[in-house]
């Protein structure tokens, strides 16, 4: 029997979150002043979480290690955000974007949370544009929307390429309202470093002023981790440079299950790397694959430039192998026909690590004016990183790791398997399954924030005393004591190797191994590489300076230290599911046309891990139930 | 195209602490790609400063794709560096000469303070925001989305203000340290918006307060921040917010409690 307890409300699919509303225990206005809530992150989760719980009256403090809490990596997020409001009157509905997003992520999410993100879809997006948010309009002065992969409707509302920057904006001025009124104290250049569990029940965080080093304790009622996705565990990724897993990650230490690690989402359209020195990979929108269209030499080892190569010896793989998606298929599925493509030889550039996405034939169709109005910014960024014009050669792109499906699992009310510590937007597991589609993250990071969690945390904090803990106890002197040891012991090393030599390694080995595709043979090799790499982070790395000022070495080696740990989870978990789905895609679970095979009978549940006090982890199963919906075999043919 | 390898010294500003002195200190590197970002480029200085057994170049910087704002040094004497509507990360080394020498130091500027070698404390532009940079309404009372038409050219003059990093640039680069065409990029978003009305003048009045208030410079129309805004905000927020700044004096009286 397992020990989780997903708190699904009872009744049909489509009145679950209603009932749950309605039944949910409240917490009267004069008792929500006595109690406080700690949001850790500031990106759309953490700050619209942080605003909406200041407004029913909680006392709120917000924590960041940004400078200021708008420079949270959703900003970086460039094409949409979905929702169900059908504007274009091409037949969308909350039932069918529940529908493609429990598709997408190939059955491997639960049907209850997703159902609830696609019906307060619409209300977020009300919200929004009452903030100020200025979304791309029609000439008639309504809102516009495009589509996005995965798809066959137009539901994706977007601020040219930089909705996630708009819409985190907004946010954050929802938050400096709640700053404003004296409801939120906001902390920056603040990181956590781990979280207060007394008596099974969380009770606060350890926290490490970036500047001046110094240790502090907070105390809160709840704690909400709002700290995003863990996809820079591979070193290369498209996640800003300070993403990290370290609050999620010493949470699972102290007793939150960590659902589905091996989860990750490679996004089909980056920038290639160009070399050994290279920091980070760059996304370019997915809506670009509305207009480009994707191609490789048919003959291996073309090294003729692409204009000159004509249009008979060009394969549009995707449209040939997808006639009916074509360049708009799933993340997961461009991203693995790329490496199909590369691996045989027909990759693109200096590397050969990459393909071809031209926008000639939509220039020629649209004009120039056209696709400068629609990928503009794109275009120039592209230009900049590359110097190479994409008005006049195709784009080269690769596919990148990008986000992190799985998480800290949750159960319905976004509690982890602590009491009182919730998790919130990418931090949890709960809602894209084994694939993300395109424009859904700022989606669920915003609802989780607006509108779940400001009545779901009801039902915990309803039933708990008003007592504060008091920061002076001594739980949280242990905490701050190991988290302090824990960074003279990295200061103390002074091995030969730097935290970024270690890192690029490590990262390489989950990138070969459980990156695009993954082999049980590969994987189990994968692991002892992965503990070697652990053990040689913890006798060789070298870390200057001291952990009495601003030191951003200490701070890599310490979120290292995590990654280093949660990397071996996610190959365990990789390696215990013999099934492909999404972005899983092991090699021995193919169909002859290389698609994935899942296996529904022994691996319909999420898998949530329990840490335990001596290493290693034990399994435990939520298993997916659905109703009314079919277990089909993903198909975008 | 392929990478071409260029040889550099960087003279970089040195500062252990906010309280402490600084001086500038300068590198020789070698076999630097010409496809290396600036910030690349410094990530192969640390690691270089390291092995030395030195302490690396502390600088800000996060998504390095121009948008989160985090990284801002001066470049050879320009905010971001010699490239127009490019923030350092996006900065690239084959702008740069084979034998060049490049100067980098940090934002200067009272209201910014530097805390570490090239990292500055940019919270005073956070206050500013705090003061009024916002549309009161709570969550789960708006309307629907399109019960507020706003004429396309209007929504499109607001996103560019709106687009705005926060990466203190303007303020930087003005020889008076001013902060107007960050605060009026903010002022301008908000009050050309129907959304905005209703506070507008309560917004400008506060926000244009609270910069006085950190020390920030006056305006005196060079339009250095214009020049080298990463993201071309507009000089044109400047008069808007002085015309909705004096409109909002105006009618005190009338408004004000």
């Amino acid at each position: 029997m397992s020990v989780l307890d997903s708190k699904i409300p009872e009744g049909p699919r489509a009145e679950k979150w209603t009932r749950h509303k309605g039944n949910i225990k409240l917490v009267a206005p004069h008792n929500k002043r006595k109690l406080d809530i700690l949001v850790v992150g500031t990106g759309l989760a953490g700050a619209s979480a942080a605003a909406s719980l200041a407004e029913l009256g909680y006392n709120v403090k917000t924590f960041t290690f940004h400078d200021s809490p708008r420079r949270a990596h959703s900003i970086a997020a460039q094409g949409g955000i979905n929702a169900a409001k059908n504007y274009r009157n091409d037949g969308d509905s909350v039932h069918r974007l529940f529908y493609d997003t429990i598709k997408g992520g190939d059955f491997r999410a639960r049907e209850a949370n997703v159902h609830r993100l696609a019906e307060v879809s619409g209300n977020i997006i009300d919200q929004c544009v009452a903030q100020g948010v200025p979304f791309a309009r029609e000439y008639g002065g309504l809102l516009t929307t495009r589509s996005f992969g995965g798809t066959q409707v137009s539901r994706t509302l977007y601020a040219r390429g930089q909705t996630g920057q708009q819409l985190l904006l907004g946010a954050y001025s929802a938050l400096n309202k709640g700053i404003h009124s004296g409801q939120i104290k906001s902390y920056t250049k603040t990181e956590l470093l781990d979280v207060v569990v007394i008596d099974g029940v969380c009770r606060g965080i350890v926290v490490r002023d970036l500047v001046t080093g110094k240790l502090e304790s907070h105390f809160g009622h709840a704690v909400l981790l709002c700290t995003g996705g863990y996809g820079n565990a591979y070193y290369l990724s498209t996640n800003a440079k300070n993403s990290n897993v370290t609050a999620a990650w010493r949470a699972h230490k102290r007793g939150a299950f960590f659902a589905n690690p091996s989860f990750v989402q490679v996004h089909p359209t980056c920038i290639p790397v160009s070399g050994d020195y290279q920091s980070k990979l760059t996304l370019m929108s997915e809506s670009l694959r509305n207009d480009g269209r994707v191609w490789v030499p048919k003959t291996p080892g073309d090294k003729r430039h692409p204009n000159q190569i004509p249009e008979e010896e060009r394969d549009y793989y995707l449209e040939r192998i997808y006639p009916a998606f074509g360049n708009l298929v799933p993340r997961d599925v461009a991203s693995r026909n790329a490496k199909y493509q590369c691996d045989e030889g027909k990759g693109v550039g200096e590397s050969g690590l990459a393909v071809y996405l031209d926008f000639r034939d939509a220039i020629k169709h649209f004009g120039r004016p056209t696709i400068e109005a629609r990928y503009g910014n794109l275009f120039d960024m592209y230009k900049k990183i590359t110097d190479e014009d994409p008005y006049e050669v195709p784009m080269r792109i690769y596919p990148a790791v990008h986000y992190t499906m799985g998480g800290l699992w949750v159960d319905y009310n976004l509690m982890t398997t602590i009491p009182g510590l919730f998790a919130l937007g990418e931090a949890n597991f709960s809602d894209h399954g084994a694939n993300r589609l395109g424009a859904s993250a700022l989606m669920q990071g915003l609802a989780d924030g607006y509108f779940v969690i400001p009545y779901t945390i009801g039902e915990y904090l309803a039933g708990i005393s008003f007592t504060k803990t008091p920061t002076d106890h001594p739980a949280f002197k242990t905490v701050e004591t190991e988290a302090n040891q824990r960074l003279e012991r990295l200061l103390s090393i002074k091995g030969s190797l730097t935290v970024d030599e270690i890192h690029r390694r490590s990262g390489k080995i989950l990138w070969d191994n459980c990156g695009i595709t993954r082999n049980k043979a590969d994987l189990a090799k994968a692991l002892d590489e992965y503990r070697a790499m652990r053990e040689l982070f913890w006798k060789e790395v070298n870390i200057q300076g001291s952990s009495q000022d601003l030191n951003q070495s200490l701070e890599k080696a310490n979120r290292l230290a995590d990654f280093l740990e949660l990397g071996e989870l996610m190959i365990q978990d990789a390696l215990h599911r013999e099934e492909s789905c999404g972005c899983h895609l092991r090699e021995e679970y193919m169909s002859p046309e290389g698609e994935a095979v899942r296996n529904d009978d022994a691996f319909c549940y999420a898998a949530a891990w329990e840490h335990k006090a001596d290493g290693g982890w034990n399994l435990h199963k939520e298993h997916l139930k659905f109703e009314n919906v079919k277990l089909v075999q993903r198909s975008y043919k | 195209m392929s990478a071409n390898y260029i040889n550099i010294t960087v003279e970089v500003w040195r500062q252990p602490g906010d309280k402490a002195q600084g001086r500038f200190e300068t590198y020789s590197l070698q076999n630097i790609s010409t496809h290396m970002s600036f910030l690349e480029m410094l990530d192969v200085l640390n690691e270089q400063l390291q092995k030395e057994g030195k302490e690396p170049v502390a600088f800000d910087h996060d998504c390095r794709e121009g948008i989160c704002g985090s990284c801002g040094m001066y470049i050879n004497g320009r905010a971001h560096g010699p490239q127009e509507l490019t923030t350092a990360c996006q900065l690239h080394m084959r702008t740069f000469q084979d034998g060049e020498h490049i100067v980098v130091e940090p934002w200067r500027a009272r209201a910014f303070p530097v805390l570490k070698d090239l990292v500055v404390d940019r919270g005073a532009f956070d206050r500013i925001q705090q003061a009024g940079g916002f549309v009161s309404i709570d969550t789960g009372s708006a309307p629907d989305a399109n019960e507020i038409p706003i004429p396309k050219p209007i929504s499109d003059y607001a996103f560019e203000a709106a687009a705005c990093i926060g990466c203190g640039a303007c303020v930087a680069a003005c020889k008076n340290a001013s902060a107007m065409l960050f605060v009026s990029a903010k002022v301008s978003h908000l009050a050309l918006l129907p959304q905005g009305q209703v506070e507008k003048r309560e917004r400008v009045k506060a926000m244009v307060a609270q910069m006085d208030a950190e020390g920030f410079g006056n305006c005196s129309n060079t339009g250095a921040c214009e020049a080298e805004c990463p993201k071309g905000i507009s000089l044109s927020n400047i008069a808007r917010m002085n015309r909705e700044y004096l409109s909002a004096k105006l009618s005190q009286k009338q408004y004000d409690k």
